[in-house]
This record gives C-alpha cells, structure tokens and sequence, in this order.
C-alpha cells in the first residue's frame, strides 16, 4: 500500500537516463504480462458481454452480437448500480473526513513519531481482509455498545446497524481508509511548512490557513485518495456480503453471483463492462488533470 | 480539558490510529474464546483451544499452506518483472512511455470484480483449466504494478553519480551494477516483495473467480463465514499479522540504526562527493 504514494515529480529527461535496447528488454516481460492477463481480457469481456445462450444449455453461450445484454442487464440491476455509487461516495467522503486529520498529523506534528506511525497506518492491512470485515459483526452486533448508544439517541430507522446499509458503509469506510491516508500524507508531507507560517504571520486565523493554503496544496492527495477509495469501495461485495442484508447489496455481488452461480456470463461481462467504462471516464478526467507520469 | 483543546489534532490521529486496530484487536480477542454456538462472533469463556491445535479442523491449514505457496511463486515472478520494468522506467528512454504508464497504473484502479470477471472470461473462452497456476497467473498480473510503483520511487531516491562515480573508477557495467546499484536498491525491493506477498497471500476476490476447487485461505475463510469460522483461522490470522508487523517494524528500527551510524560516519570524516566527481 507504499506504492500508492503519488512518485515525486517527472522522471523524462533525468541526468542517467539512458537510450538503448536495454530499456525495451527490461520492459518486455512484464508489459507483456499485463498485455495478456489485464488488457486482452478486456477484449474477451466485452465480446462475451455480447454472446448469446445456447438454446436448451444452461451456462453454454456463442459469440453474437447481442446489444440487448447490456440494456436487460442496466434494466435488472440499475438499484444496484446506484446503490453501489451512493455507498462508495458517502464512505469515500467518510473515509477523507477521517484520515485528514491523521495525515496531517503524521506530515506536520509527529517529528520521530513520524515513520513509526506510517507503519502503523499500513499494518493493519496485513491482518486478513475477511477477518477484519467479519470483526465488525462483533463489534455493530445488535445487542452491542455501539448499536446501544445510537438507539439510546433514537438515531437508527431500524434500531439495527447490522444487516443494514449503515454496517455496509461502516466497513466500506473502514477498510479503505489507508488508500485516502496514505495519498493525502504524501501531498501534506510536500508542503513547505513555511507557508503555514507566513500565512499566520500575516494575521491569517487558522482556519482561514487551513481553507486558503493548506487544503489547495493538499488537492493532488485528496484526487488521488479519493480515487484510490472510491473505485475498490464502488466493485467491493466482501462488506455487503458480510455485513449487509440481501436488500444491500452492490454490483458487485451482482456481477460475481451471475458469473460464478448462475453462469450468466454475458450479463456479468456487460455489467462489469458497465462498471469498468464509468470508472474509466473518472481516471481520465484526473489524468487530464495530473498527467499520466505523477500516478505511478 | 485545556490539555485535551491544545492537542485536540493528536488526540484525533491516536483516536483514528486507534480505530483501525479495533477489527484486529476483536479478531485476537477471539481467537482465545470457545464460541457459544458455530458462530465465533461474541465472546464465551476463555479457551487456549484454538492455539493449542491450531491444524485441528480440516482444510484450515491446508488452504494456508496453499496460499503461502500461491504468495511465493507469485511474489518472486512479479518482483524480477517489476523491478525490470522499474528500472525500464526510470533510467532508460524508449517510446510509448506514457501508454506504458497508463498499462501499469491501470491495474491498481480496476475494481478487483472486474479483473476477475474479465480474467476468467479470457480463460473460459480459451477452456484453461482453473487451478494454482490461473490463481498465481492472476496474482502476478496484479502486484506487478505494485512493485514496479514502490521499486521505482526507491531507484529515483538514488544518487545517479554514485553509478558514475563507481564507472569512472573503471568498474564495468555488471560490476557497477553488482556493487552499487543493487545493494542501493535492495531495501526497495525487498519492500516490493513484502508488499507483494501480503497482497497476493490476503487477496480474496480476483482468485475466488479464477481458483476452480482450489481453496486459498481467504476463500476457506469466505466458505467458512456462512457455517461459522473455527476459532483456529483467527489463531492463524493473528499469527501471520504479529509475524508481519514485527518484520516490518524490526526492518524499519535497523533501517535507521543504519542510517545513523552512516550519518555519524561522514560527519567524523567529511568528505565532499561533489568535489570529486567531474563536472558534467
């Protein structure tokens, strides 16, 4: 999750770089892997998105021209579709609203502590993804502290947080929340704490500093974070499966049940398709914005 | 309550910090409890049961000795391309840099349903039998950006001139490369593989649609969630991230010991590296 620091500056046109044949066999084996087992799959998703089911033979399919998948499978599963958007924007806005003030900390405060606590930000990522999402059960169990308090204040429609859209937003949150801090602390970390005087020197009140100095400069991070949150909570189903009812659930788990169930692979490809076209148009209109050489 | 208002911002941090080792502290707690009934969810009585026989359900470890196999195959085939590519990037030219950009960055933004789905439909249409080498073929395909991105930002952390200056005391490539390069970059991709291996040993969604009747730990721990997870496979899981956290914390603490004495080092004996090289 290191590698989700945005790369100072442009490397094109560094002192050492050389021009020669090596580049392109460095380059070779890997990129092909990507070509093959990431790019062309694509090309197989959208011509299966478009087959059409042998008549009698449940799960046998031939390559057609089939538009119609994709308007029966938006027809069917557009609820899911919306609700997969809505929950990943709240708990994206959740998520940044939560690791902003940590990652300012970390950039600004923390001195020695500084490293030590990055560590710890990463750490909790190497306890199993699965066991982490189930713990919530435990801890927004309906007999729990948590689930309690809120009742205790009347604040729950359905005096539950489990089996509920607000458990599915709960761990969406919480188990995307490295991807927003670790992005935001890169961007904060760039900042030249010297502006942040000045400004105050100049009779700024430290909120003004804040809205004025700070958070323009930290936007490339709060971009990238919020990409980097947004897209894996938009495809998750691990948090729905688990925490949620059947009346919560996101495309995802749409796109998985037809696939590996119900062996629908035309619906699940159109769908994933569908999926993977909006994230797209969200990664290029921040690609115009940052260039492609500050993303990876 | 002045106290509390002055470091209101710390109190936070720690509070958030704090808050993403709850689900890890509930996971550990339950690894010590004898559940009720099948679901490990709340706590019962203390019991050492799952520690002490922490094979002692069928499957549990098995899956785990599959997905330690599945994490090192594919961790060391996806660090060699990505350090390759790494290296590609930041010190060679060649054309279509910016496609190859998009190619690498791309992976770490799809949703993990979508790799899967559309990896599986490549190997449907081409009827490759699902097994180990899909789920490791898979595995390799999405942490090569990872390690291309975390290797990269070691090499462009890295002093060229020290390359230059070891060629111009008449090393020749392989040696420069064998003496000053690698052990410069090591610590980089070793982080890489770290990385890699913690991604590929913890992924559930990408090898649940290309693993056949391969059952991986996430995937024993997905079928397991519906019938109840044995108290051992929160034994394990707390096992692996104590052995993870310590590795990377005692790297981390050496790293700086090192760092130090080094610093300690030039500043008893000052040398100037800029006064020796050739002005360029």
């Amino acid at each position: 999750m290191v590698a989700v620091l945005p790369s100072t500056g442009s490397t094109s046109g560094v002192v050492g770089q050389r021009k020669s044949r090596t580049g392109y066999f460095l380059l070779l084996p890997g990129m092909t892997w990507l070509a093959i087992f990431f790019a062309i799959p694509f090309v197989t998703l959208f011509l299966t998105s478009l087959q059409a089911p042998v008549a009698g033979q449940s799960g046998q399919y031939v390559p057609a021209f089939q538009i119609s998948n994709y308007s029966d499978a938006l027809v069917e599963y557009w609820p899911q579709f919306l609700r997969s958007f809505v929950y990943a924007g709240i708990a994206t806005g959740l998520a940044l609203l939560i690791a902003y003030p940590l990652a300012y900390f970390i950039a600004f405060k923390a001195g020695r502590w500084r490293a030590l606590m990055l560590v710890l930000v990463i750490a909790p990522s190497f306890a199993s993804f699965l066991l982490r999402t189930y713990a919530w059960k435990t801890i927004l169990a309906d007999e729990g502290f948590i689930t309690s308090f809120f009742n205790y204040l009347h604040l729950l429609p359905d005096d539950r947080i489990l089996n509920t859209g607000i458990a599915v937003i709960a761990g969406l949150t919480y188990n995307f929340l490295p991807f927003m801090i670790l992005p935001l602390y890169a961007a904060l970390e760039k900042i030249d704490p010297r502006l942040l005087e000045a400004s105050n020197d100049l009779y700024a009140s430290a909120f003004t500093t804040f809205r004025k100095v700070t958070w323009p400069l930290s936007l490339p991070g709060v971009v990238a974070g919020t990409l980097l949150t947004f897209i894996p909570a938009t495809g998750d189903y691990i948090n729905s499966e688990l925490l949620g009812s059947t009346q919560d659930r996101m495309i995802g788990n749409v796109i998985q049940t037809n696939f590996i169930e119900f062996r629908d692979y035309p619906t699940a490809s159109a769908l994933s398709f569908v999926l993977m076209a909006s994230i797209l148009v969200l990664v290029f209109t921040y690609i115009r914005r940052a260039g492609t050489e500050d993303l990876v | 309550m002045r106290w509390i208002r002055r470091n209101l911002l710390g109190v936070v941090a720690v509070a958030v910090l704090v808050y993403l080792f709850i689900p890890i502290a509930v996971v550990a707690v339950l690894s010590f409890n004898k559940p009720e009934g099948k679901y490990n969810t709340s706590w019962n009585t203390f019991s050492l049961d799952g520690w002490k026989n922490i094979c002692g359900v069928p499957g549990v470890c098995d899956s785990f000795m599959i997905s330690i196999r599945i994490g090192l195959v594919s961790t060391l085939i996806a660090t060699i391309l990505g350090t390759m590519i790494a290296f590609a990037l930041v010190r060679y030219r060649f054309r279509g840099r910016s496609s190859t950009n998009l190619l690498i960055f791309l992976p770490m933004t799809t949703p993990e349903v979508v790799m899967g789905a559309s990896l599986l439909a490549l190997f449907l249409n081409l009827r490759f039998p699902l097994g180990e080498i899909t789920i490791v073929i898979a595995h390799i395909m999405f942490t090569i950006s990872f390690v291309v991105v975390t290797v990269k930002a070691r090499l462009q952390g890295m002093d060229p001139r020290l390359e230059e200056a070891a060629r111009d005391l008449y090393a020749g490539p392989r040696a420069a490369f064998r003496y000053v390069t690698l052990p410069l970059v090591a610590p980089g991709i070793a982080g890489a593989a770290l990385l890699g291996f913690s991604l590929s040993f913890d992924d559930f969604i990408i090898s649940f649609f290309n693993a056949g009747t391969v059952v991986t730990f996430p995937i024993y721990i997905w079928g397991a969630a519906q019938r109840g997870i044995p108290v051992q496979v929160n034994a394990l899981a707390t096992l692996v991230f104590v052995i993870a956290l310590l590795i990377v914390l005692i790297s981390q603490f050496v790293g700086s010991r090192r760092r130090k004495a080094l610093e300690n080092d030039i500043s008893k004996n000052p040398v100037n590296i800029d006064a020796l090289l050739p002005k360029s």
